[in-house]
């Protein structure tokens, strides 16, 4: 029996493919009723709160928590960090506090007393000169002949660019409640990998000796219908998590265990910073010949990895080393699309600097260099569409050529990227009952990008019903099996399992219902089913409701498990996508303050499954990358080692009034046949360098690193133009 | 940037006229005539200082709170947040804890009409008002018109500010039921999202306010 899976050719009344559907967790959200892990009070549960190293690197000579003992209400202390350990960052989680409510276990931290040996830390890398010891060699690359290359350019333009480390800075902090009965583990964690951290607990909860306990992972559930934020950082089960997990052992108790704003900040995710020296070579008429990087960043302690230099448009002649820093900085976590915004600063803007030296414009620049990257095709289209969107040939003017008079100067920027977002593996049952419902269940999570409406839509789309017919469960171990919410990889593992599943379902319910619609032979090609009905194709007069084939179904449902990847299963989902961004910003010469007017996304993500979500990601994208461009830094104190914005007045994050016109078009209907490809990662990328090179074409100097406060907008002024402003 | 949000949204509410700063709260009680107001008449059970004015803590107290319209009797120590009574005493989790000093607004409820930043109002400081939170403005039958733009304009993806941000324009529109879009953008500047809804939030608002008037 072959089944057609295949998204295409467009079904009459398919839901996928351009409509705008509501997301079928948004009333529920946005009436307070969601239940995020923050949210779970579970009876005779008790509150967890963290003792955080004040040192960046440390060793712990003593640990006396006697005095939080006596505390009244104060149940069970978890040491995490024993003496003798070397702690490596400021707001390392040292000793866990269990007690009758949020305040008292306040209390009991406070009162845990906590004795160091303070070693000599290093938080900052941009100046490697001061790095020492601490800068080793990460990756060293050359191809073809870069040296000869620059020797023979008509033009060569060698700049420094670079941004900070970033925070996560998730709303819903890390944390989880545990729920420890004598043969189940219940996790309520806010997670980005509900399949993942059970194994992890249970593997290190059975290395520990003290809880006389082996734990089986089929013992752990965790359960996740809706999370609060990860952006790439909720993949683990973190110390915090095990902490939490024996607190609730040892009290035989509910615990929940939330990390507080500050600890969110200090140890719960970082983007790794990017700086670098880049040499960039063309031809007289703008043909790219070479691209040189000497960078370096910083992941942290270990954080290592090397970003992909040059970005996207890769010259034939490229030499680039990498070196990393190990600073006492909390560590490194993914960031959506790790390593590519970092990697994008340091070639767009390079090349963007390289084109006014040519005195190109550098959207035709651009063009012509498309043929050095994957897709060209896609790209010229998206350069139009965005330019068009942009305004792009009225607005641009030459670097620092604003024809406005004033001291407030305006100008234009574009970026391009590419990210993979290819599906995960994963599983999803749909099952039919009697009685006319449908059930999707699945073991993934929706981490606020709308997976929970991807499922609903696809499995309602294939079995011809409207999205509300289909209840979607997910967010629990118990379903079916499905990867981490990472890398854009959910969408395309989850629709494209819950398509066969739906299809094959569907294929069986027309089985059963073919004798009553007087169908004989192979009933799948000669029923179709739309609009909830189902219906002879031959004789469309011969039909019944989907309620009453369902009915057909006496007391058995059908249950069909779908599987990505499956053989023989048609290819529903791809990797690889093209996107352009273009900025609109004003400078203001006399205070340095930088406002956003205008940003511009088009973006292409394959098929898209709802545009009305697609399009919300690449919004959250633009307004992230802004946040990232202009206002986001972690920074620490060279001298105490802390950080001094860990809270959110001072990691300063956009409200509503600050990230300006927003235009996002998603591509519908060109690329639909390569199936599913995901969309979380790649609008993230071009903002930083888009906006970077709007600043330049208003102001006519680079300012190098972001975020472009207005002390290094006046200082790269003053620098260049010797105090013109 | 942040700056000018944080003077727009308390100019605009006067949200710190009705309550101090927790620990300037907390240094006043029982030494200064100006705790005295904020004490309302619940704490019965407090002794009087030498100045006769009236002390609770650091125990717990008995706290009246008028939640929704109906009237909770707890004991809370007089350092515990309306945030955090509301959440870990009544099970209200619609406002949600993010940086409890005052800066996100994922907390917001309104108070006496006004929103507030509930992490940084002492439950004691609330006695007696009226407290409305998103678990009191509509049922799951009928929305309010703001919660039912926020779904149709998609704006919230991870939901965590969202509760937070629909009773601040809730109580932005009982104010102004003909905003302007440059009003929407500076006079909600007190709500920050992360995942970055706030293109849907200001189709929501908009469409709210239409709704309304």
């Amino acid at each position: 029996m072959a089944i057609e899976y295949s998204w295409a050719p467009p079904e009459e009344g398919r839901l996928y493919g351009g409509l705008r559907i509501d997301r079928i967790d948004g009333p529920d959200k946005a009436a307070g009723r969601a239940q995020y892990s923050y949210d779970r009070n579970l009876p005779a549960m008790l509150v967890a709160k963290l003792v955080a190293s004040p040192h960046a690197h440390a060793r712990i000579t003593k640990i006396d928590t006697s005095a939080a003992e006596k505390i009244a209400g104060v149940r069970a202390i978890e040491i995490i960090s024993p003496v003798g350990a070397e702690i490596q960052w400021v707001g390392t989680e040292i000793v866990a506090v269990a007690a009758d409510t949020e305040e008292i276990a306040h209390d009991g931290v406070a009162a845990v007393n906590v004795e160091y040996e303070v070693l000599a830390h290093l938080v900052k890398e941009e100046n490697l000169t001061k790095a020492g010891s601490r800068v080793s060699p990460e990756t060293e690359k050359t191809d073809g002949n870069p040296d000869e290359a620059f020797q023979k350019a008509d033009v060569v333009h060698e700049g420094y660019y670079g941004c900070a480390t970033l925070a996560h800075c998730c709303l819903e902090p890390h944390g989880q409640v545990v729920d420890w009965d004598e043969d189940e583990i219940i996790v309520y964690a806010s997670t980005q990998a509900i399949g993942a951290i059970g194994a992890d607990l249970a593997k290190t909860l059975s290395a520990d000796k003290t809880l006389g306990q082996n734990v089986s992972p089929s013992q752990v559930r965790v359960v996740t219908p809706v999370m609060g934020g990860g952006f790439g950082s909720k993949f683990s089960i973190d110390s915090w998590g095990i902490a939490c997990a024996k607190l609730a052992k040892r009290t035989g108790r509910p615990v929940k265990l939330m990390l507080d704003r500050d600890q969110e900040l200090m140890v719960a995710g970082a983007r790794p910073s990017l700086y670098g020296n880049v040499k960039v070579a063309a031809q007289r008429d703008g043909t790219l010949t070479a691209y040189q990087a000497e960078s370096w960043s910083t992941g942290g302690v270990a954080g290592r990895g090397t970003p992909p230099l040059p970005y996207l448009i890769e010259p034939p002649n490229r030499k680039t080393r990498h070196l990393v820093v190990s600073t006492n900085t909390g560590p490194a976590r993914a960031w959506r699309a790790p390593n590519h915004p970092q990697a994008a600063l340091l070639t767009m803007c390079a090349y963007d600097d390289l084109a006014a030296k040519l005195k190109m414009n550098p959207l035709e620049f651009f063009r012509k260099n498309l043929a050095l990257t994957q897709r060209p095709e896609v790209y010229r289209t998206q350069l139009d569409k965005a330019a068009e969107l942009m305004e792009w040939k009225a607005k641009w003017h030459p670097a620092g050529e604003d024809p406005r008079p004033g001291p407030v100067r305006r100008g234009i920027g574009v970026s391009i990227h590419t990210w993979g977002g290819r599906p995960h593996d994963s599983e999803v049952r749909v099952t039919i009952h009697p009685d006319g419902s449908v059930v999707a269940e699945c073991g993934t999570q929706d981490v606020g990008t709308g997976t929970r409406t991807v499922l609903g839509v696809v499995v309602a789309s294939s079995l011809g019903l409207p999205v509300s017919e289909v209840q979607v469960k997910i967010g629990d171990t118990m379903y079916p099996p499905s990867g981490a919410s990472g890398g854009s990889t959910t969408v395309g593992g989850v629709a494209s399992a819950a398509r066969r599943a739906a299809k094959f379902a569907l294929v069986k319910l027309k089985e059963e219902v073919a004798p009553s619609l007087g169908v004989t032979g192979e009933a799948n090609p000669q029923i179709e089913s739309r609009f909830a009905r189902l219906a002879v194709k031959a004789d469309l007069n011969r039909q019944m409701t989907w309620r009453q084939a369902c009915n057909k179904l006496g007391a058995r449902s059908i249950s069909v498990i779908g599987r990505q990847p499956e053989p023989g299963g048609g290819k529903l989902a791809d990797s690889g996508v093209g996107g352009v961004q273009m900025a609109d910003v004003s400078v203001d010469t006399e205070t340095g303050i930088i406002t956003m007017n205008k940003m511009v996304a088009v973006q292409d993500c394959g098929l898209v499954i709802n545009l009305k979500t697609a399009e919300s990601q690449v919004y959250g994208a633009l307004i992230m990358g802004i946040s990232t461009a202009l206002w986001e830094e972690r920074v620490y104190d060279e001298a105490s080692g802390k950080l001094l914005n860990a809270d959110m007045e001072f990691y300063q994050l956009p409200g509503i009034g600050d990230v300006g016109e927003l235009v996002v078009h998603v591509m519908t209907g060109v690329y639909d046949d390569r199936g599913v490809i995901g969309l979380g990662e790649p609008p993230v990328i071009s903002p930083g360098p888009a906006i970077s090179n709007a600043v330049f074409n208003a102001i006519g100097v680079r300012v190098p690193t972001l975020p472009l406060t207005p002390d290094k907008v006046l200082s790269a002024l003053k620098v260049t133009k010797g105090g013109r402003a | 940037m942040n700056s000018k949000k944080a003077v727009e949204f308390q100019g605009g509410v006067e949200q710190h006229k009705e309550g101090l700063p927790r620990r300037t709260f907390l240094q006043g009680v029982g030494v200064g005539a100006g705790a005295v107001g904020l004490l309302r008449s619940e704490a019965k059970a407090a002794p009087l200082t030498g100045d006769g004015t009236q002390a609770v803590g650091p125990g717990p107290a008995p706290i009246i709170l008028i939640v929704n319209g109906k009237t909770y009797k707890l004991e809370l120590e007089p350092r515990v947040t309306l945030l955090d009574a509301l959440r870990n005493s009544l099970d209200c989790t619609g406002a949600k804890k993010v940086c409890d000093r005052a800066t996100c607004g994922s907390c917001t409820v309104i108070l006496d009409g006004a929103p507030v930043y509930a992490c940084t109002v002492l439950a004691i400081e609330a006695q007696g008002r009226d407290v409305q939170t998103i678990e009191g403005l509509s049922t799951p039958d009928k929305p309010h018109a703001v919660q039912k733009c926020f779904v149709e304009h998609d704006a919230q993806q991870c939901g965590f500010c969202t509760p937070g941000f629909v009773m601040a324009c809730k109580a932005f529109l009982d104010k102004n039921r003909y905003p302007s879009p440059d009003q929407v953008q500076s006079e909600l500047g007190g709500n920050i999202c992360r995942c970055g809804t706030y293109a849907g939030v200001r189709q929501a608002v908009l469409d709210a306010a239409r709704e309304l008037s």
